[in-house]
């Protein structure tokens, strides 16, 4: 999917569907539901009408057919780049949607009934509490819980991550969606959802935009482009008979001219497809979101919750130092700690070996062959090596240690405890490394924070968002990882419910909070936060909580997202902007023009020195028209965004879209008019 | 008091006062202190009159001399100008305590009570003996007849005249006791009274800007709002005073020297300079009182009063100019805001769909009450029956009737023979709705806000105590405010300008 984003903004069949989709929607029953747009319609029927009969007003003049003729088509053309930028915004979605129904055609079950049969039927007759089973080369018939067996389950249909995830009965790994292949190995599933509201299925309604409802801030700028409609409603209306009172009779076609140009009909046109392109970043970016509120609140977010494990670390002790105690050197413990983990196949082990090398030390594998290697346990609490010759080499937690070497008659080193206090101190796990009844050292496991986040929470930071990290560590350890990583608070010895007390508390500060989560004691918290954004490969709990869901499990994606329902918040303020700055050219194009035939002196404000009346009034409706499909690029990829400081992004955006959308217009109603009076003067107009 | 409480004991108080002022305006002739046997008013002038003053609009259909009992005048009208400014004010207060995050509004008749005793009145007193050391009169003695050196007969008309004076220009009222207003010797005597009148015009409105910083613990939030109001308020008047300075250019091409600039309409001991500021000031501040004839200023010298009207938010009348600012405020917060990646919020409040849906009522009323009147006056027989210069002019002078009892202004382009049923009834409705819709839908917007919890303000947050916010209220208002009355400018001032002398 990734490459998905790289793509153009639009393919040819997402073009053909959206041109024929504009004609469709010109139906004045859905035209309604956008106002400022359902007026232009109105305008278009009646510059149609007069067109065909255009004295019917008891208006005289030559050519008043042609020109109401022009009026007319360039309106119905301004009607239909509105529809057709919608139409582009919800087609990107239906194309994501047509492939993942694909995934849900043609796919069979394995009922298993009460005696244990197998009966094959449709997926879709699957009902909630079903058992089946699913075999190597199988789909996943609907969402469910794995209840025996374990296999790897290719979740790319729905993830488009290729490697495939390992499923199994309990825990956190036990959700499966419908769709899914499962490429290994058995599992048996009870069916979870009722057909039709898998998981699945309401992903595609979401990306189709079926279930698509306008955010309280699309409604409420939505009434207030309404209003502006209609307070110009009302000037252009009441300009008619002031108008006439000093002897001017304007023609209805100018004056439905001049009311297009002033009502807001570039960010009409455009809202709704900045709204559905902000969902479909979202989705690109492999995260359902379960509304477009959700999107937008996560351009309202103040404080991010973060997991330290996973989120903001890989979660792997890797060994980062060896340190020496008693009389011991560094090259001992180097040494003996690299013969520990030979066998060794945790990251800690291999970590170890690796470090070693590094710092130069080698041994040859061959000679401790034979040597027993033992596991660790959950009992024991270290793992190592018995050699042929009798040493026993171990390494592991530092008491477990201390009582092994107690126990063989040996004697602890006094400087142990203050190293691993000091490791401990800094974060760090420390494990100790003895030889028979001898300490001599420590390996030093470091988390390690995944690169590029401090960078992040720096940036987060400026714009004003509080990262808190949560973790079960001790509080030493969760101080060294928080100022590693820059975050601003931490929880540290988390329990569930304190990730919820936390959010709470930020909630009455009145901040809004965002959180990653997967397992199912995090589900009352994802439901807590504002933005829940929970793990594809985590619990249908978690799942149902969050507001969002991350197809490929990265937590650390919450940081886009906010990026994205930011970005999303300031495109739509950003062409709000310019749609009304554009209005100051309009007016200084039409009012001298519509005036300066009765009043030649009239003719000083036009600024422009646009050609005659005509072309004027013609120019500014074509600009107002074409800036519709010049800002879909942007309504869908969304203006450029980069993090910083609100007063510099706001003086940045301001100046490129209110300051330039004052000037652009002046700039492109001229260019336009030097374009189109030579032809209007061929056709005798003007 | 909670929201509703407060605004219902604000209309009724109002309403209340109204039908009081009404009776007395009707039975004046009855009711004593009425030296000079004026009759009592027909019931739509009455209706006029009374809507008029307590709406702090003070347009005023009638001559005070010839048409008020000194009774009217001190227990009707210079009691309206206290209480119709005592409300603008406490209406703010409210308005300002709401988006500052307090619960409840307080109590009506606590702030309306304290406006007038504690601010009003003293300060009243002190203009009123300010403005008799320059001349004017305060005596219930009766008009005097002198003869004059020709030997004619002439009417002195005198009264309570400084006392009405100082709470006419402290309480943004406007209405003056003489038909002619500032302009008249005994209204404003002199330059330094005209300073004085100026002064007190400016003073209540402009410190209410720097008290909504001081409630909200921000003065340089207060000072954006002031700085905008500011800003607006120079270019007008370097409008107004290039306009006059350079004469008419009709009376140019005649031949007569316009060196001293447009002085038709002005009185000689104020000139241009001082004629300019005061018309500048009254309608920015909605006072409403004259000391020259707007109707013969130059076309663009009349443009200015009549756009300053038309945004009705360059400080504006006792209170109401700063509701109005605010909610352009909320307005280009909400849309520009949206720029720094956040849902708009102005003072650590989110700004939504209800307070949005009240804000649109409020800018499309004032357009609406304008135009659509305008509009019809000039559609019927009756509107058209009051102007008495056809053409440009004539439009300026319907429009500003208008735009003058929309914005609770008062002054009159004169030259409109406005004492008609008409212009009596149709005027009377604008000044009510330009009043109350607004300050019902804006207190309706302070409760809202108040209930909200408050966000905290961070670097994230659009910040709308800076210079650049100043300048983007500035463009909002110009573009959403402005641009709506530019057709109908162009047509009336502006067209007048581009032909005069042609």
């Amino acid at each position: 999917m990734s490459n998905d984003r790289r793509k153009g903004f639009i393919t040819k069949e997402i073009l053909r569907d959206s041109i024929k989709e504009s004609f469709v929607k010109l139906n004045p029953k859905y035209m309604i539901k956008n106002p400022v747009m359902f007026i232009v319609e109105v305008g278009t029927f009646i510059t149609l009408f007069l067109t065909i009969f255009p004295n019917a007003f008891g208006e005289t003049g030559s050519n008043l057919h042609l020109y109401n003729g022009i009026v007319f088509f360039i309106l119905f053309v301004t009607v239909l780049f509105a529809n057709f930028a919608e139409a582009v915004a919800e087609g990107r979605g239906k194309a994501q949607a047509e492939s993942l129904k694909k995934t849900r055609k043609d796919t069979k079950a394995k009922l298993i009934d009460k005696n244990g049969n197998i009966k094959i039927i449709n997926a879709s007759e699957t009902k909630k509490g079903d058992i089946v089973l699913v075999e190597a080369g199988d789909l996943i018939p609907n969402d469910g819980e794995v209840i025996e067996g374990l296999a790897s389950v290719d979740e790319s249909a729905i993830t488009g991550e290729s490697a495939p995830v390992l499923k199994e009965a309990g825990g956190d790994f036990s959700s499966v969606t419908g769709g899914t292949k499962v490429v290994s190995d058995w599992l048996k599933i009870r069916i979870t959802a009722t057909p039709g509201e898998s998981f699945l299925d309401k992903m595609i309604n979401l990306v189709e935009g079926a279930s698509r409802l306008k955010t309280p801030n699309e409604i409420a700028l939505t009434m207030i482009l309404v209003s502006l409609t209609m307070i110009f409603l009302i000037v252009v209306v009441t300009l008619y008979p002031l108008a006439k009172y000093v002897g001017i009779t304007i023609p209805v076609s100018t004056l439905i001219a001049l009311l297009v140009c002033l009502i807001p009909t570039t960010i009409g046109g455009l809202l709704s497809a900045i709204g559905i392109a902000g969902m479909d970043r979202v989705t690109r970016f492999n995260v359902i979101a379960m509304s477009g509120k959700a999107v937008e609140a996560c351009g309202d977010v103040n404080t991010l919750i973060l997991d330290k494990t996973g989120t903001i670390t890989y979660g792997n002790r890797l060994a980062a130092e060896f340190i020496p105690v008693g009389k011991h050197t560094e090259k001992e413990i180097t040494r003996f700690a690299l013969i520990s983990s030979l066998k060794d196949e945790t990251p800690e082990g291999r970590s170890t070996i690796e470090l070693a090398n590094k710092l130069g030390v080698q041994v040859n594998a061959d000679e401790y062959k034979d040597a027993e290697f033992i596991e660790f346990t959950a009992q024991s609490r270290m793992s190592g090596v018995d050699l042929k010759n009798g040493t026993k080499i171990r390494k592991g937690a530092a008491d477990a240690i201390k009582k092994f070497v107690m126990d063989l008659g040996g004697k602890i080193p006094d400087d142990l405890d203050k190293v691993t206090t000091k490791i401990a101190g800094i974060g760090g796990t420390p494990l100790a490394v003895s030889v028979d009844k001898d300490i001599i050292g420590v390996i030093y496991l470091k988390d390690t924070v995944k690169p590029g986040l401090v960078e992040r929470f720096e940036r987060l930071r400026e714009m004003g968002i509080k990262t808190i990290m949560c973790t079960g560590d001790n509080p030493l350890t969760a101080a060294t990882i928080a100022k590693e990583a820059g975050v601003d608070e931490f929880i540290a010895e988390a329990k569930p419910e304190d990730k919820i007390e936390a959010i709470k508390r930020e909630q009455a500060e009145g901040k809004l909070v965002a959180m990653t989560g997967d397992g199912t004691n995090d589900a009352p918290a994802l439901a807590q936060a504002d933005v829940g954004l929970a793990m594809n490969s985590g619990t249908t709990a978690a799942k149902e909580a969050a507001n969002m869901i991350d197809l490929d499990s990265d937590p650390t994606k919450i940081l886009e997202v906010v990026e994205i329902g930011k970005q999303l918040l300031i495109t739509r303020g950003a062409l709000t902007t310019f749609s009304i700055a554009n209005d100051v050219a309009k007016y200084f194009a039409i009012i001298p023009a519509i005036f300066s035939i009765a009043i030649p002196q009239m003719n000083v404000m036009n600024i422009m020195r646009l050609a005659t009346p005509q072309s004027a009034i013609l120019s500014a409706l074509i600009f107002n028209a074409i800036i519709i499909p010049a800002l879909i690029p942007i309504a869908m990829r969304g203006v450029k965004y980069r993090p910083m400081k609100a007063e510099a992004l706001f003086t940045r955006n301001i100046l490129i879209y209110g300051l330039g959308g004052m000037i652009v217009p002046f700039i492109g109603i001229k260019v336009i008019d030097m374009l189109i009076n030579p032809i209007l003067k061929v056709l005798n107009l003007g | 008091m909670n929201w509703k409480q407060y605004t219902v004991a604000l209309l009724l108080t109002n309403g209340v006062m109204a039908l009081l002022v009404y009776i007395i305006f009707r039975f004046q002739s009855l009711l004593g202190f009425n030296p000079n046997s004026n009759k009592a008013m027909e019931p739509s002038l009455a209706f006029n009159a009374a809507i008029s003053f307590i709406t702090n609009t003070n347009l005023q259909h009638y001559s005070g001399e010839w048409g008020l009992s000194y009774l009217s005048q001190m227990a009707a009208i210079t009691f309206l100008m206290f209480t119709s400014a005592a409300t603008g004010f406490a209406a703010a207060t409210a308005f300002i305590r709401g988006i500052a995050g307090k619960k409840i509004p307080g109590n009506f008749f606590v702030d309306l009570v304290r406006t007038i005793t504690r601010i009003l009145i003293p300060f009243s007193v002190v203009v009123t003996l300010l403005l008799v050391s320059q001349g004017v009169p305060q005596t219930l003695t009766p008009n005097q007849t002198v003869t004059t050196i020709q030997g004619n007969l002439q009417d002195i008309p005198l009264g309570p005249v400084a006392s009405l004076e100082s709470i006419k220009h402290l309480g943004t009222n406007g209405g003056g006791f003489f038909g002619s207003n500032s302009s008249h010797p005994f209204e404003n005597p002199t330059p330094l009274s005209n300073l004085i009148e100026m002064l007190s015009m400016m003073a209540i409105p402009g410190a209410l800007v720097y008290a909504f910083g001081l409630t909200l613990k921000n003065r340089k939030q207060g000072w954006a709002i002031f700085a905008s109001m500011a800003m607006l308020f120079l270019m007008s008047l370097s409008l107004a005073y290039y306009a006059e300075k350079s004469g008419n250019p009709a009376l140019t091409n005649i031949g007569l020297n316009q060196s001293m600039g447009n002085m038709e309409g002005k009185e000689v001991r104020f000139g241009i300079a001082n004629s300019a500021l005061f018309t500048t000031i009254t309608t920015a501040f909605t006072t409403g009182s004259v000391n020259n004839m707007h109707d013969s200023l130059t076309p663009l010298g009349g443009l200015v009063p009549l756009w300053q009207m038309m945004l009705n938010v360059i400080f504006g009348g006792e209170g109401v100019g700063l509701m109005n600012m605010l909610m352009y405020a909320i307005l280009a917060v909400f849309l520009c805001g949206l720029m720094v990646g956040r849902t708009p919020e102005f003072l650590g409040k989110k700004i939504e769909g209800k307070e949005i849906k009240l804000i649109a009522l409020v800018i499309l009323i004032h357009p609406f009450i304008i135009l659509v009147p305008s509009a019809i006056s000039l559609l019927t027989k009756q509107g058209l029956a009051g102007i008495t210069n056809p053409g440009f002019h004539g439009l300026s002078q319907v429009l500003y009737e208008f735009t003058s009892s929309a914005a609770n202004n008062g002054s009159g382009f004169e030259g409109l023979i406005d004492n008609t049923l008409f212009w009596n009834i149709s005027t009377g409705l604008v000044m009510f709705l330009g009043r109350y819709i607004s300050i019902i839908a804006l207190l309706a917007v302070a409760a809202s806000l108040a209930s909200k919890k408050p966000i905290p303000v961070g670097p994230g947050t659009f910040r709308t105590d800076n210079a650049l916010f100043t300048v983007i209220l500035v463009v909002v208002v110009l573009i959403v405010g402005a641009l709506t009355f530019f057709p109908a400018l162009a047509l009336g001032p502006i067209a007048e300008h581009l032909t005069l002398g042609h």
